[in-house]
């Protein structure tokens, strides 16, 4: 037995403890992974044995290695078996093993409910406190439902240390099994009055949680509440009440009226920061509950906790609170406008951004330009990439509510490098110059100067970078070349051989809107007699410049330096011959193209007398009747069915309908001469089948890609496919339809392309000044019949 | 509530890790290293908190950290806490760890891992806040350790004698010596009573 004890005591010194192991791993360090997993193996072997100590200290490491990322799950049993030791120590290292590593699903746990209550019931206060501790970590329902009275049993224990745990715990078990709530709410509530500092701030915490899910719930134990925030002295217990205080007011506002008070009082009279800023926040939000105005009151404390914010944490928390204050209160905040600037000056990048969102919720109309210019300053300064994205983007937002120097606030903002926002610049410039005619003079000269420094900008050729600016640019001059004071110099401008370098699409627009230029150019230049020679010098220099672009490898830009080679040399022939080109130049880019709302289609009115729902001809079969007051021209091949009184619509049409019209419009193809057939095989499918549906259909083995003449995706088949089959079934509506997608095919092109086809063009004749929103000028009735609608 | 308490050094490896809530140890690991990344990028004169990062729970959750020299001690909370008090309760955790350590260093954290879990446990208790009081945390701290003192007793003899002649591994010494002192600087934050 002896020889037993001292060889095991032999054998333990061998065995590696948790010093060892971390030293071990250490030393280790280029093949720590193996040497971690010896030493598993090791473990392995430890737990094999009998001894307990052995063994614990084998789960004491096994705890350290969870920590490092290994999973210990196959030891649990293990550490069930350490727990049980009668040893503090041992048990002290099988639950902090349990509280790392059990969960809900871990099997085991069954096993430890009989432990766990023996361990509650133990003479040892340290048994229990560790039992406590650990289960509060792996507290599953069952465990809950088992031990819940145990543990409450355990709230009125004689000492302060077991009270204070059980009561804590108690928020773990209500959380896996509600039922118990019922029956220890009583005794909980016995504790927020216990004579221990330690077992009442436990009570408190614990009624805190749970009136935050459950606010109503608690609202009776207001007064006692509002006793203990009165006498107490310790600052947790404090910061708890006034949090719950914060939850309970929105409730009930008498609450909120008695609580500043004893609010403003503690702030007044605390040293501490965190209970301080707790008070400030339960006051703001009772007096925006109360909503009583008292902004006055709100402010001086704003300023009271402002210059107490010497430390960065609290400025950012002054900030929120402010931020809070804002949404019910601007005009309390507005005062503040000054401090609020200086943040945007304070080296914490997330206090910045803080008082960023604080002043974009304070701009009006007054300050707007106080405060813009106050950005564009930080703007400047401004390093990294978040803070000055996210200045840009507000700056945008708020120039964007009112229009005042929002050209010169862009073209600033271009000349910054480094930012991602080169398309949303772009787009504004390109929208505020569209939509504000007052201003296009001016923002065509900024944008003349723009092109001008292309050079800075072309550096960088990023996706969104800033030479997305130059497309706005580009376009803008172009369009409102009218406004340009030197035409001639932007046109050279747009043609620098450097402009190759810009990314495709931007040459496509600058292409296009050197030609509109042109236009304008010859105008002005043609004006004037005798000066012919001028005029043929700007053609000869397109001729000159627009071979670059024609060798583009980007096909539009391609498509459009050909098309304008071309036109500009015939010009030059015409201008050899001394005729006056210049109208017909500018015809060609002549008619404004106004930006329209979304829904401006509905707004359309229809004009009388005009019924959208009517064949506009007669549709090929004579079911239709026709009897809406329009002269029928149809050649009515079959004779009509019984006559329909209902009002022709796009109804289902049903089988023998199709098959009818079918066999007229075959029949009507086979006397038009100028029909192309079609090739016999597929006249045999529509001769078979009785309808499209009937067509069978095949699931094509798409993993092949099928081979299609001048097709090179195998989806666009299938598209195709689907395209064709809907044609089918469109050809037998109306013509109107079949135009509507054409268009639609269309009306995709670049908004660049400024041809007088475009969809936009409902209102022709109305110039759409400062508006919001883009509206046909239905009023006036100003609707062009439009023949393609 | 608190969701999860994490020192790390300066290189982001775990020195001790304790989560209120489960994961599986790979989520803990990408946590661990998600909570590194976050706040090693601070500067060392911006506000102790941020939002918290992806994988645990978001925004949230804050995460308020204290840098003491190589370590950062990181908590993650929720709403219901309030952020300067946990502040505070970091202050008071690693004063704790100073008196218990005697001129607490990394290298104690390294190797004592489990007495920290130990220690913290007295003041952290399934996510909620147990004790804020020094004194009292102390006190029942020496107390366990004289249950374990009394418990190892004869037999615990060999080992510890063995244990001391290992730790006597003189190359080693100078590093438990000198290497990467904490220095606590006491702020002059009010007394947490």
């Amino acid at each position: 037995m002896a020889l037993k004890i001292v060889k095991g005591s032999i054998d333990r010194m061998f065995d590696k403890n948790l010093q060892d192991l971390v030293r071990g791993i250490r030393n280790h360090k280029e093949d720590e992974a193996k040497y971690i997993s010896t030493c598993i193996d090791e473990i392995k072997q430890e737990l094999k044995q009998d001894n307990i100590a052995v063994k614990a200290n084998a789960v004491c490491k096994l705890t350290y290695l969870q920590m490092l990322g290994y999973d210990v799950s196959w030891a649990a049993f293990n550490i069930v078996e350490v727990m049980s030791s009668s040893k503090f120590t041992y048990k002290r290292i099988g639950y902090l093993a349990a509280s790392q590593c059990f969960h809900e699903s871990t099997d085991v746990i069954m096993l430890t409910t009989n432990q766990i209550r023996k361990d509650l019931s133990s003479p040892n206060q340290y048994d229990t406190g560790v039992a406590l501790t650990g289960l509060s970590c792996f507290v599953t329902p069952d465990l809950a439902r088992d031990l819940a009275n145990d543990i409450m049993t355990l709230m009125s224990h004689t000492k302060p240390y077991i009270r204070k745990k059980a009561v804590l715990i108690m928020y773990k078990v209500f959380l896996k099994y509600p039922e118990s709530l019922r029956p220890a709410f009583p005794r909980l509530k016995e504790k927020l009055e216990d004579p221990d500092p330690g077992v009442q701030s436990a009570a408190v915490n614990v009624i805190c949680e749970l009136a935050r899910r459950n606010p109503k719930n608690y609202l009776s134990l207001a007064p006692l509440f509002f006793k203990l925030m009165t006498s107490s002295t310790n600052n947790w217990v404090l910061i708890k009440i006034i949090k719950l205080f914060g939850a309970l007011t929105p409730l009930e506002p008498r609450l909120g009226k008695k609580l500043i008070e004893p609010l403003t009082n503690l702030i007044h009279s605390t040293s501490a920061m965190s209970l301080l800023y707790e008070c400030v926040n339960t006051v703001i939000a009772v007096l925006i509950s109360l909503s009583s105005g008292m902004p006055n009151h709100s402010a001086s404390i704003q300023v009271s906790f402002s210059r107490h914010a010497h430390t960065f944490s609290l400025k950012y928390l002054g900030l929120l609170a402010m931020s809070k204050i804002l949404k019910t209160h601007p005009k309390s905040v507005q005062s503040h406008k000054d401090l609020i600037l200086q943040c945007l000056d304070d080296k914490d990048e997330s206090i910045r951004l803080r008082a960023l969102d604080l002043l974009y919720g304070m701009v009006s109309k007054k300050n707007l330009m106080e405060i813009v210019k106050k950005l564009m300053l930080h703007v400047d300064k401004a390093e990294g990439t978040t803070y000055r994205d996210e200045l840009l983007t507000k700056i945008i937002d708020i120039c964007s509510q009112s229009n005042y120097q929002y050209i010169s606030i862009l073209v600033e903002l271009t000349r910054l490098e480094g930012t991602r926002h080169g398309h949303l610049i772009a787009s504004q410039m390109l929208d505020v110059a569209i939509r504000v005619k007052a201003i296009r003079a001016f923002a065509v000269a900024q944008m003349a100067t723009l092109l001008d420094n292309a050079h800075l900008l072309t550096g960088n050729t990023q996706r969104n970078g800033i030479c997305e600016v130059l497309y706005a640019a580009a376009w803008i001059c172009g369009e409102f070349s009218e406004h340009l004071e030197e035409p001639m110099a932007t046109l050279e401008a747009m043609l620098r051989p450097k402009v190759a370098t810009l990314p495709g699409h931007i040459q496509a627009v600058y292409v296009q809107n050197a030609a509109k230029l042109f236009a304008t150019v010859l105008r002005g230049q043609e004006g004037a007699p005798a000066d012919s020679t001028v005029a043929q010098e700007t053609s000869q220099l397109l001729i000159d410049r627009l071979p670059l672009f024609v060798q583009s490898s980007n096909l539009e830009v391609q498509e459009r330096a050909s098309c304008i080679l071309q036109l500009v040399k015939y010009i030059q022939k015409l201008q050899q011959k001394d005729v006056e080109v210049a109208e017909e130049v500018t015809a060609l880019f002549a008619g404004e193209l106004n930006p329209v709302a979304p829904k401006a289609q509905k707004k359309v009115p229809v004009p009388e007398g005009l019924d959208l729902d009517v064949w506009i001809n007669e549709p090929p079969s004579g079911s239709e009747s026709e009897d809406e007051g329009r002269k029928s021209k149809g050649k009515a091949v079959f004779a009509k069915d019984e006559s329909r009184h209902t009002k022709p619509r796009y109804t289902e049409v049903d089988e023998k309908e199709l098959a009818k019209r079918r066999e007229v419009r075959k029949a009507e193809q086979a006397n038009n001469p100028f029909y192309i057939k079609a090739s016999p095989s597929s006249q045999k499918v529509y001769q078979d089948g009785v309808g499209v549906e009937h067509i069978p259909v095949v699931q094509i083995d798409l993993s092949v890609p099928l081979k299609v003449p001048g097709m090179p995706m195998s989806d666009q088949y299938v598209k195709l496919e689907e395209e064709r089959r809907e044609r089918n079934k469109a050809d037998k509506k109306k013509k109107k339809d079949k135009k509507k997608r054409e268009k639609g095919e269309k009306g995709r092109r670049r908004r660049g392309d400024s041809g007088p086809e475009s969809e936009e063009d409902i209102t022709p004749a109305h110039m759409v000044d400062i508006v919001t929103e883009e509206m046909p000028e239905s009023r006036d009735n100003h609707i062009r019949s439009d023949p393609d609608l | 509530m608190i969701k999860a308490i994490l020192i790390f050094n300066n290189h982001g490896k775990p020195r001790l890790s304790k989560f209120y809530e489960h994961y599986s140890e790979d989520t803990e690991q990408q946590i661990i290293r998600e909570t590194f990344h976050l706040v090693s990028k601070r500067d060392e004169n911006v506000c102790n908190f941020l939002e918290g990062g992806m994988l645990i729970g978001g925004s949230e959750n804050k995460l308020i950290y204290r840098h003491y020299a190589t370590l950062y001690f990181v908590f993650c909370v929720d709403s219901s806490e309030s952020g300067l008090g946990i502040l505070d309760l970091i202050q008071v955790f690693v004063e704790t760890l100073d008196k218990c350590f005697e001129n607490v260093c990394e290298l104690d954290l390294i190797f004592h891992v489990d007495k920290v879990h130990n220690i913290l446990a007295e003041m952290v208790m399934g996510g909620m806040v147990l004790e804020t009081n020094m004194n009292e945390i102390i006190t029942q701290v020496d107390a366990q350790n004289k249950m374990e003192k009394s418990e190892a007793g004869i037999a615990g003899a060999p080992a510890r004698a063995v244990s001391a002649v290992k730790n006597m591994n003189l190359p080693e010494m100078p590093r438990n010596i000198n290497i990467g002192d904490i220095s606590i600087k006491v702020p002059n934050l009010p007394s947490f009573k």
